[in-house]
């Protein structure tokens, strides 16, 4: 097989790896929603909700094994991009998390602290550690 | 760490892709060493070598 037969196989995998990440994210993020909001607009029954909190879990793994496979087949820079967003967006995740939690539990914010905020703040972190990643090394 | 990757390429002629392509890395991460800002590991920069049939010492060069 000739190098550059080999590198086509090399990006066809990294390719083929992304989509099957954004495939298992979305699957991921239907089951999210459908355990979150079928026990209020869809059924009522406890075991029914169990088990769609279940399919969710197991999608998540799924969604986790699917990411560790896209990170093993980027070349070594894009892994050390990756790896520094990561680094920064658990680092801003639990100073910030702990932080509003503990407005929270001073009562010094009228709301509670919800996850799905500090889902937002990591997210967001890990998109803006992805840039200077990329604009650092460019 | 400095390296001769530039100009090895430009004497083989071929693109940052193309070089890219031979090594198994993104376009980006060849411009990242070639301008300093990326050190290669020692499995691709064995890999470099033995694409351009030199030792790795004449290709890379401790800056200490």
């Amino acid at each position: 097989m000739s190098p550059l037969t080999q590198n086509q196989d090399w990006k066809n995998t990294n390719k083929h790896n992304t989509t099957r990440l954004a495939k298992w994210t979305l699957a991921w993020v239907i089951s999210m929603a459908v355990a979150n909001f079928g026990p209020q607009f869809i059924w009522q029954q406890d075991l029914i909700t169990i088990m769609a909190i279940g399919t969710n879990f197991m999608m998540g793994i799924g969604m986790i094994l699917a990411n560790r496979r896209q990170l093993l087949g980027l070349d070594e820079l894009q892994q050390k991009i990756q790896l520094n967003a990561m680094g920064l967006s658990l680092g801003v995740g639990l100073i910030v998390g702990l932080s509003y939690s503990n407005l929270d539990t001073t009562n010094l914010i009228a709301s509670h602290a919800e996850i799905s905020h500090l889902v937002i703040i990591m997210g967001l972190t890990y998109l803006v550690g992805i840039i200077l990643g990329h604009r650092k090394y460019q | 760490m400095k390296n001769r990757l530039k100009v090895l390429r430009a004497e083989q002629d071929l693109t940052q892709a193309q070089l890219a392509d031979l090594l198994d890395v993104s376009r980006q991460t060849v411009n990242a060493i070639e301008t300093g800002k990326f050190d290669p590991s020692l499995p691709l920069a064995f890999k470099a070598a033995r694409l351009f049939k030199l030792p790795i010492e004449s290709i890379f060069e401790d800056e200490q």
